[in-house]
């Protein structure tokens, strides 16, 4: 779940990060005024996507009618097919040097991650690439107290010393606690700008919370203004996604669906601990090209297989689907056999062409096999690993 | 139209109302259904929901509920 810059700036506010004065405006003269108060400013559409400044969603007023003018524009702007909900009025500093600061998980470690810069302000991957002795990457324990040590390990590592060491610490350990406390999966300020006049301060910020954390953050949710049914995705849900969401929604039986559409060619219907991310990363890996992500588990009902089966094979660009998942324990193998295959069947389909794949070891195999025998399908067992059976759906496409 | 399961029920059900009620109790996936004259039947778009518990025709007679695996025949 995305927040806003400007909601981003008041949690990192209540955590005493120092942040240039601003004002969200939702109308011109709103951007007027805040312009009238706080003197020459930015203005920054405040949308949940990337890529504003190139979009024109980011313009500089020196005077309250320039600011009018500017908020009038960046109002009109859809930034990848998104309008903004205001514009954020900061007042304009003048910047001698620019820091990059983020922590998110680091999957491989499974730890979360310090990432530090001393080239702020640009894309952090082409430091990355090209600087790297210009970028720090500290893991941490996510289970222990967060201690400023490690923050300052962090900054230091890339050389910087003296003041900036020191008040940089300060919203390195902030961040740190933010993102642990709110249950983030990105915290990030970039930039943080050193001023003309010795100050640090946080100058853009993105942060992520982890969709299921929604419940327990309820509180400050409400304080922020987000309402329960407000999404915060990237974009707007597709009608594929939508019609999925409604199908899981309508069965209480286990779950199929919490879909994510994608430009390919190959449905996915995939699960299981974890599996669902796994396979669509080896499909992806075997040269494949996902219709969809979904998930599919905690043995959904014939008729909520079938459903979202159906779904997926009446979607024009899907030509084949591949069923996959991970050793299952309680989501019955022949349950989803048979809704597969009755989707297949209801979408006009031969469920023998259809499915490029059936990979779903563990419980009730037998009796799904000897069902996916029955109409021909091609099945494999816990003797094929997951990538395996990825790649073989790929090739199928491809033949 | 079920696919995959087929649920035969002995007319010797029909003579006992409470084993009537009972299949309509037992089954997890509401598969059985009493008509208003008391007979018990099937409930059509429910068949092919059936987890093969076991718990219908283990609560009747040996024989007079048959569920049939129609992928097997
Ligand atoms: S085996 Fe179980 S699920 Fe199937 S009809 Fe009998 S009681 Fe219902």
């Amino acid at each position: 779940m995305r927040f806003y810059e400007y909601e981003a700036k008041d949690l990192l506010r209540r955590h005493g990060v120092p942040l240039p004065q601003s004002r969200l405006a939702h109308t011109a003269e709103e951007a007027a005024a805040a312009a009238a108060e706080l003197g020459p400013v930015v203005l920054k559409s405040q949308v949940l996507s990337g890529g504003r400044m190139k979009a024109g969603g980011v313009k500089f007023a020196d005077t309250p009618d320039e600011a009018a003018a500017a908020t009038t524009e960046i109002l009109e702007i859809a930034i990848n097919g998104l309008r903004p909900v205001g514009v954020l009025a900061e007042e304009k500093r003048t910047i001698t040097q620019e820091y990059f600061a983020a922590v998110t998980y680091d999957g491989r470690a499974k730890l979360p991650v310090i990432i530090f810069s001393d080239m702020g302000g640009i894309d952090i991957e082409e430091v990355a690439e090209q600087h790297p002795e210009h970028l720090s990457r500290t893991h941490f324990s996510a289970a222990r107290p967060f201690s400023d040590y490690i923050a300052k390990n962090a900054v230091a590592a890339v050389g910087v010393t003296g003041n900036d060491l020191n008040a940089l610490t300060r919203i390195v350990a902030s961040l740190a606690r933010i993102f642990l406390q709110y249950d983030l999966t990105l915290a990030e300020i970039n930039p943080i700008g050193r001023l003309d006049d010795g100050a640090i301060l946080a100058l853009d910020s993105h942060m992520d919370m982890e969709a299921e954390a929604r419940r327990t953050h309820q509180a400050l949710l409400k304080e922020l203004g987000v309402d329960d049914d407000d999404n915060r995705q990237a974009r707007p849900p597709t009608p594929f996604e939508i019609a999925a969401a409604q199908l899981d929604a309508a069965d209480p039986r286990g779950v199929a669906g919490n879909l994510t559409e994608f430009d390919g060619n190959l449905g996915l219907i995939i699960g299981a601990g974890g599996g669902s991310l796994t396979l669509f990363d080896a499909v992806r890996q075997a040269g494949g090209h996902p219709a969809n992500y979904c998930e599919i588990g905690g043995n959904p009902s014939v008729s909520k297989a079938a459903a979202l089966t159906k779904l997926i094979c009446e979607q024009p660009k899907v030509e084949k689907i591949a069923v996959m998942m991970n050793v299952v324990s309680n989501t019955r193998v022949d349950i989803v056999a048979r809704g597969v295959i009755k989707g297949c069947i209801e979408a006009g389909f031969d469920p023998s062409e259809k499915i490029a794949i059936f990979r779903i070891p563990g419980s009730w195999e037998e009796e799904g096999f000897a069902i996916l025998d029955r109409y021909g399908v091609d099945y494999v067992d816990r003797s094929v690993s997951m990538h395996e059976a990825a790649a073989r759906a790929v090739a199928k496409m491809q033949a | 139209m079920a696919m995959f399961i087929r649920v035969d029920i002995d007319e010797a059900v029909q003579r006992d109302p409470a084993l009537c009620r009972q299949l309509v109790e037992v089954c997890p996936v509401d598969i059985f259904a009493l008509e208003e004259s008391g007979r018990v039947t099937t409930v059509e778009p429910n068949l092919d929901e059936c987890t093969l518990c076991a718990l219908c025709w283990e609560a009747a007679p040996e024989g007079q509920v048959n569920v049939v695996r129609l992928y097997r025949e």
